[in-house]
């Protein structure tokens, strides 16, 4: 006898790939957010699952700080040439050499404040009006209100206090010129979820995600990846240690944790133990209690 | 990782003093879905407001705005997960002027939590939240006498509630209503059964949760695919001839080989396969992502539904609705607005207000002609097309309908099908 019920794994895809297709069917331009951490790739695995046999039939777009780990762009170049798809870059050098953003100075500079306008420019020149990314509303406090479609005016800004109601799973992308809409299908997703589902369906990483050797350092309670960018302090020291990443942002801003998870079902299983959140390790979101709700405020990921 | 675990969605409403925080804290406290870090932070908080001990309830405050004013005003999504099923919490605000905050929570619910407090039992908040309980349809109710440490955790005080509720619940249409003696602050009948009260011999909240059963509250009898979008692989040779209605089962059960109408269009066809990214499929049912591609070579687009020929929706440009206005602007007579039914896009009018409920007292008035935001009323809708309908009580998504306002492009209103 067949069983008329989804598993919850198989509920959360299905939910993502109706949202991708309602995207695309009221959208004349979509694109991916595709950083190379975990979520953008899961979404990019869910947008060939949503349009197959049909090659998906959007851009990728990737805001490139220009302080990369190494192997995310290098991850990045493999899938756009596998599922043969457009990418279409920002690059926040480019809007540093432009005067549009001004570099932030001091030890914990980092570029991640810069992307927001690299990003809504990218937005503007390409004519975007719908921007699909991994965000997740387990993920911070800020998030857990966020639309499966989520409004932006004019100026690429969020109103977290009028946000269009949104009822069983009737979507309204109805806007303005000028104006555009961020897509989460994964919104429902919880880590695990995420990893659990990687596992299942053996979905491609960053090697990055894999417990590595890596020159790093101590710094906020986690271990920052040595790299060009990195300013040692007096009293800091550059270690080996075998080391991976829960998420993946600029190698100036994204700890790591010691791990010998080198398998997908070794960091499920870590995950699933884990008392820390994710994001834990992100200085980018340690700032204020309120740093991420700010951000996406002024139309950040 | 077990395979067959079912996701759960539950909505929780209340306002700020009958502990509906506490009690989503205390469900992720205690079945260990809090991170250190979240507590850590929690425990700063609680320290500078100089609560004593960890205030559980500040776990759920969310926006900036929320968190200074102590208010919870937007819906938010809360997650966790037991050995037995995965969770997603539509946590609500309880007060009146939220009333579309609510309904917007229950719309996706498959069970709600209703908060009543032992020492004041059914109050007007009570019935509100019971009434969208029952107008949004959501198949499991499961009230939650709270506080029972304050009234020493007196049988005599539950089943006063229970009595109370019955009362007035038996007009509305819930179908599985539940009871459960708690307290949030304490503990007691959340995760763990309470010492304190040998007399009640049902489940703790959570037991209940997990196995409470959901699958056939999907209807599959009534076979219904809207078409979201078509699929057409052009570059690509081997897939060139390829056309598939991309879109969800949301009633009933498809099969290859099924007599199969098209709707409003009228023609008919078989079912040739039922695709996905894996291959074909035996069957697809509600809510399940397919594709599905036909023997006949017919127009189809996004908008039209795919049932079968033995059992179609009423095809129709008159409907009636209970609506709630979710606007600040309230509506205005013989205006214009985009309808949307599943994928299809239409415009509407407002024919007519038949009544309004006072959701304070549930009583009908006639005479106010104006929807304003959070009123609840039943109206009759014209639309420009037909669109394809089942009622609401039969299955929640062709049953219902969003209005826009164009002049603004907001989601004005949300509409259940009578």
């Amino acid at each position: 006898m067949s069983k008329y019920y989804l598993n919850y794994l198989d509920e959360l895809e299905s939910e993502a790939i109706f949202v991708l297709r309602e995207v695309w069917a009221q959208f004349d331009n979509p694109v991916i957010l595709f950083s190379g951490g975990k979520d953008s790739i899961l979404v990019t695995h869910l947008a060939k699952k949503a349009f197959a046999p049909a090659k998906i039939p959007f851009p990728l777009m990737h805001v490139d700080t220009g302080h990369n780990f190494p192997e995310t762009i290098k991850f990045r170049d493999d899938i756009i040439k596998e599922l043969g798809v457009q990418l279409i870059v920002g690059s926040v050098q480019e809007s540093i050499d432009q005067g549009r953003v001004a570099e932030e100075k001091g030890k914990n500079a980092t570029r991640n404040a810069l992307q927001i306008t690299t990003l809504l420019d990218a937005i503007e020149t390409n004519k975007i009006d719908c921007a699909i990314g991994g965000g997740r509303r387990d993920e911070e406090k800020a998030r857990a209100k966020e639309r499966f479609f989520s409004h932006r005016d004019d100026f690429g800004q969020w109103d977290p206090k009028n946000q269009r109601p949104e009822l069983w799973n009737i979507f309204n992308g109805k806007h303005f010129e000028g104006e555009h809409f961020r897509a989460f299908p994964i919104s429902n997703w919880t880590e695990m979820d995420v990893w659990n589902y990687i596992q299942r369906e053996n979905i491609a990483i960053p090697s990055l995600y894999f417990a590595h050797e890596r020159e790093v350092v101590w710094r906020q309670n986690s271990w920052i990846p040595n790299s060009e960018f990195l300013i040692l302090e007096e009293h800091e020291e550059i270690v080996t240690k075998k080391v991976r990443f829960r998420t993946l942002g600029d190698i100036t801003i994204t700890g790591g944790i010691e791990s010998d998870a080198d398998t997908l079902e070794k960091i499920a299983n870590e995950v699933s133990g884990m008392r820390q959140t994710e994001r834990g390790n992100r200085s980018d979101d340690k700032r204020s209690e309120s740093a991420m709700e700010d951000r996406k405020r002024q139309g950040y990921f | 990782m077990i395979d067959n675990n079912q996701l759960l969605r539950f909505t929780t409403a209340g306002s700020v003093d009958d502990g509906k925080s506490t009690l989503i804290g205390r469900l992720l406290y205690d079945s260990k879905s809090i991170f250190e870090d979240q507590l850590e932070a929690i425990e700063n908080t609680s320290k500078k407001k100089g609560h004593e001990g960890v205030d559980l309830a500040l776990f759920t405050d969310g926006l900036r705005d929320e968190r200074e004013q102590g208010i919870t005003i937007d819906v938010a999504y809360r997650y966790f997960t037991t050995p037995k099923r995965k969770f997603i919490i539509a946590d609500t605000p309880g007060h009146i002027q939220y009333t579309r905050n609510m309904v917007t929570g229950a719309s996706t619910a498959n069970a709600a939590i209703i908060l009543v407090d032992a020492r004041h039992g059914v109050i007007e908040q009570t019935k509100r939240h019971s009434f969208i309980a029952s107008l949004l349809q959501i198949p499991h109710v499961i009230v939650c006498v709270n506080k029972m440490d304050l009234v020493d955790f007196s049988e005599d005080a539950y089943n006063n509630v229970i009595n109370q509720f019955e009362e007035f619940s038996s007009k509305m249409l819930v179908k599985d209503v539940r009871f459960i003696p708690i307290s949030a602050l304490l503990g007691d009948n959340v995760v763990n059964r309470s010492e304190n009260m040998d007399w009640y011999q049902g489940a703790p909240l959570l037991h209940t949760l997990e196995t409470m059963h959901i699958s056939s509250d999907i209807n599959k009898v009534d076979a219904r695919f809207p078409v979201q979008t078509v699929i057409r692989p052009q570059s690509d040779d081997e897939n060139r001839d390829y056309r598939g209605y991309a879109g969800r089962v949301e009633g009933g059960i498809f099969r290859p080989g099924d007599e199969i109408t098209v709707m409003p269009s009228g023609f008919t066809s078989k079912i040739k396969s039922i695709d996905n990214y894996s291959g074909e499929l035996k069957e697809a049912f509600a809510p399940m992502s397919v594709s599905i591609t036909l023997e006949d070579d017919i127009d189809i687009s996004r908008g039209d539904m795919i049932v079968r020929s033995n059992n179609k929706p009423k095809a129709t440009q008159d409907i009636e609705v209970m609506l709630c206005w979710l606007n600040n602007s309230p509506s205005r007579p013989r205006t214009k607005y985009s309808i949307r039914h599943t994928s299809n896009d239409q415009k509407a009018m407002i024919k007519e207000i038949v009544y309004k409920i006072d959701i304070e007292t549930l009583e009908r008035n006639k005479e106010d002609k104006t929807l304003h935001m959070n009123d609840i009323s039943k109206v009759k809708i014209r639309t420009t097309k037909p669109l394809m309908i089942d009622e609401y009580r039969e299955n929640r998504t062709t049953g219902s309908i969003i209005l826009i306002d164009d002049t603004t492009n907001e989601t004005v209103a949300a509409g259940m099908i009578v």
